[in-house]
């Protein structure tokens, strides 16, 4: 099967921004690439792109046990003190009946994250090992984790929605603490790390394939 | 189909390559900073863990595992991480991890208790707990080893430790209806509470820990006194019924009041923390002036005792100087009686002065000041105090004409000789006259007068009937006889006027004879020759007496 061939194999690159087609530069090893008439960097060919999307993601994981482990909010009801953490929310509200809320809340603010760590951290390993296999269930699975990225904000916007409306003082208050800050920074990590990562990565590893045989 | 790559190569302009200033790219201090941020949190974490203690409680009401706090003056200082039954199911371990900064509570000394809403005589303690559940309380002396196991009060304590002030201890006959958090009162003003009791270790006893708050321990003086104030003091006495208590709170759940007596109220110091006190069971008996070393004093009677009771006063000249302790029956043998022998606790120290006057013969504590007394006629009586429900009391006291008896001061114990009572003797006396009024026949009387009675009737009848009437006619003749007299002797009956004639006779006949009287007087001779001539001058006028009237006289002449 014939193909047609990648800008790659042509040497030339399309900048994003204003959509001019250069001359691929032969080493850009250890530089920054830019577009010559809007300055724009030309994304995929910096090789630092993949370590610093692995770097925002190594950060976020890190502090996704801090934003797990502390709490989230502070619920004050007639005087009884609650700090709950993101698991023990989903706890309270699954054993309280609120299936359906515990399950948004478990998906959005655990299944996701977790989700986007393997596939980034897979999509990540892959295009440093430059693997051939499977590019295009990984460039949908790229797709599926930024589409779903937005959404990890949730359990931040319940609780800030939540502090700002519940405030009836002795009768009820609920007030952040600081865990959902970290998790704040864990989805913003997790959203800048797969912002940094150039599907076309994925597909380095089928051109060394091609050129390979 | 292939382009040919010389196509797009001319027209497309080199990129261009900006080289960064630093080989390792910047992008990895985000990371960096995260494992800074993250490891600080976990050594915080690490470094904020406290010790972790074990409490055992009967049972942990209101405790959750993982949210129930612990508070020391209302400021958390570790939570509640699990709760356990212990092995044989008697209690429950609750496991408290306690902050970093508290871990001084972990040593002896320590007291944990469960703050709950509780609802006792004394108020409602603990409703801020209502709404936001039970915790773990705790005071601490923060001095003492460390200790990781503690057993929980069950209920809090009344002071928590650190409160300025001083404790005291009081022993009482018993507790009364005092209990944990009782209020002390120092003028009806509540400054302090009870904190403890415990039976004494001999069981005679009951011993009272008090907290008195700072700054009015101060008044808790070396000479103060303590007494029960619980319930309501009623007292009938001279002045009346009267009714005393120290506040409504007292009367439902009991408390302690203490004063110190006005008279040694200058002298007395503030009394050092720990101080031993004696609770006394009333006010009267707390400032009553101490008893000093009591005496026993035996009487025997020979009467009966009824109504003479343990404590029934002994008094001298009407003042209670001591009480009766015990009341037991003798057999005299030789005399075939039974005395009845009192002992009598007195307390000297009660006549004060008095004791002091009484001469320096206490040198061996023999009271021989009591030798020239007896002789006197100091005695021991019961008499009655209560005529209604017969109670009898000891009174010492002279008794005229009282029989001489032998009398020994060094006797142990004194014995004081004694008097039969004074209503003993009424009694008797009664009896005698109620003896003799039962001699006579009243049966005897009754009948007799009942018969005089019947002929009385008999004759009241009789008088009725036939001399009444008869009284009457003749009151009826009396009537008219009377009426006769009245009309003879009216002024112009006959008979006055006969009367009046009759009268004038009588004069002139009167008159007559006294000329004939003179004329004899002078002349008696003429009784034989008649009117002489020595006797020719004619006698004087006659005097007429005044009582005859006038108009008569005239007639007369």
């Amino acid at each position: 099967m014939s193909r047609a061939p990648t800008a790659r194999q042509a040497g030339v690159i399309a900048c994003h921004g204003c959509g001019l087609v250069c001359a691929r530069p032969a080493d850009h090893d250890m530089g920054k690439v830019v577009c010559p008439r809007c300055g724009s960097v030309l994304a995929g060919l910096h090789e630092g792109a993949l370590g610093r999307a692995s770097a925002l993601l190594l950060a976020a994981l890190i502090l996704y046990f801090p934003a797990n482990l502390m709490p989230v909010m502070r619920t004050t009801q007639l005087g009884d003190v609650v700090d709950r953490t993101i698991m023990e929310g989903v706890l309270d509200f699954w054993a309280n009946g609120e299936i359906g809320i515990a399950l948004i809340i478990f998906v959005a603010s655990i299944a996701v994250p977790c989700t986007k760590f393997i596939a980034l951290g897979t999509l990540f390993w892959s295009s440093f090992r430059k693997s051939a296999q499977g590019m295009r269930e990984r460039a949908g699975l790229y797709r599926i984790v930024e589409l779903v990225g937005y959404w990890s904000m949730l359990d931040v916007l319940v609780v800030a929605i939540v502090c700002a409306l519940v405030q009836f003082h002795a009768l009820s208050a609920a007030e952040p603490r600081p865990g959902i800050l970290y998790f704040g920074v864990v989805v913003i990590l997790t959203m800048l790390s797969a912002m940094q990562f150039d599907p076309r990565l994925i597909w380095e590893g089928k051109e060394k394939d091609e050129s390979d045989t | 189909m292939n382009p040919t790559p010389e196509d797009p190569v001319p027209t497309a302009p080199p990129a261009q390559v900006k080289r960064p200033r630093l080989h390792l790219s910047l992008v990895w201090l985000v990371p960096l900073i995260a494992a800074v941020v993250g490891l600080s949190l976990l050594v915080n974490a690490w470094l904020s863990v406290g010790p972790t203690i074990e409490i055992s409680f009967e049972s942990a009401t209101g405790l959750e595992a993982g949210k129930t706090p612990v508070k020391y003056k209302d400021v958390v200082i570790g939570s509640v991480k699990s709760i356990a039954l212990q092995r044989d199911l008697s209690r429950v371990n609750v496991t408290v991890e306690l902050r970093k900064d508290a871990a001084r509570f972990a040593r002896e000394g320590s007291r944990f208790w469960v703050v709950r809403p509780r609802i006792g005589a004394g108020g409602i303690s603990g409703i801020d707990t209502v709404l936001s559940g039970a915790y773990i309380g705790v005071d601490s002396e923060a001095q003492g080893d460390d200790q990781y196991e503690f057993q929980g009060l069950e209920t809090p304590p009344s002071v928590i430790k650190g409160t300025p002030g001083k404790s005291f201890e009081l022993h009482a006959d018993d507790l009364g209806s005092l209990d944990i958090g009782s209020p002390v009162l120092f003028r009806r003003i509540q400054v302090g509470q009870v904190t403890g009791y415990k039976l004494d270790s001999d069981g005679q006893g009951v011993t009272l820990q008090i907290f008195v708050f700072a700054p009015n321990d101060a008044f808790v003086t070396t000479d103060s006194r303590f007494w029960n104030a619980s319930g309501v003091d009623v007292s009938i006495g001279a002045e009346g019924l009267q009714v005393d208590s120290q506040s409504l709170a007292t009367v439902v759940s009991g408390g302690i009041a203490f004063a110190t007596p006005e008279d040694s109220a200058e002298t007395a110091k503030p009394a050092p923390a720990d101080s031993r006190f004696s609770l006394a069971s009333s006010q009267k008996q707390a400032l009553a002036k101490p008893d000093g070393a009591p005496r026993l004093l035996r009487m025997r009677f020979d009467q009966t005792m009824r109504g003479l009771t343990e404590n029934a006063p002994v008094e001298f000249f009407g003042i209670n100087i001591g009480h009766v302790r015990s009341v037991r029956l003798e057999y005299d043998a030789p005399r075939h009686r039974f005395p009845v022998v009192v002992d009598a606790v007195i307390y000297p120290d009660r006549l004060e002065g008095i004791s002091e006057k009484r001469g320096p013969n206490d040198k061996d504590d023999t009271p021989t000041f009591l030798v020239p007394l007896v002789a006197k006629g100091l005695r021991a009586q019961a008499r009655t105090g209560n005529l209604l429900t017969g109670q009898l009391y000891i009174a010492i006291d002279f008794i005229p004409n009282a029989p001489p008896v032998a009398f020994n001061p060094a006797a142990r114990p004194l014995t004081m000789p004694t008097v039969r009572s004074s209503l003993e003797d009424l009694q008797q006396q009664v009896a005698s006259i109620v003896t003799k009024v039962e001699k006579i026949p009243f049966d005897d009387i009754g009948r007799n007068a009942n018969a005089s009675i019947v002929e009385l009737n008999k004759t009241l009848k009789n008088v009725n009937e036939g001399v009444l009437p008869e009284f009457r006619t003749t009151l009826q003749g009396t009537q008219q006889t009377l009426d006769n007299a009245n009309r003879m002797l009216s002024e112009n009956g006959h008979l006055q006027q006969d009367l009046g004639q009759t009268l004038d006779a009588l004069q002139r006949s009167a008159w007559s004879l006294r000329q004939l009287t003179e004329l004899l007087g002078r002349h008696p001779e003429s009784l034989l020759r008649g009117r002489g001539a020595g006797s020719a001058q004619p006698a004087p006028a006659p005097v007429i007496p005044p009582m005859a009237p006038p108009a008569q006289q005239e007639k007369a002449r």
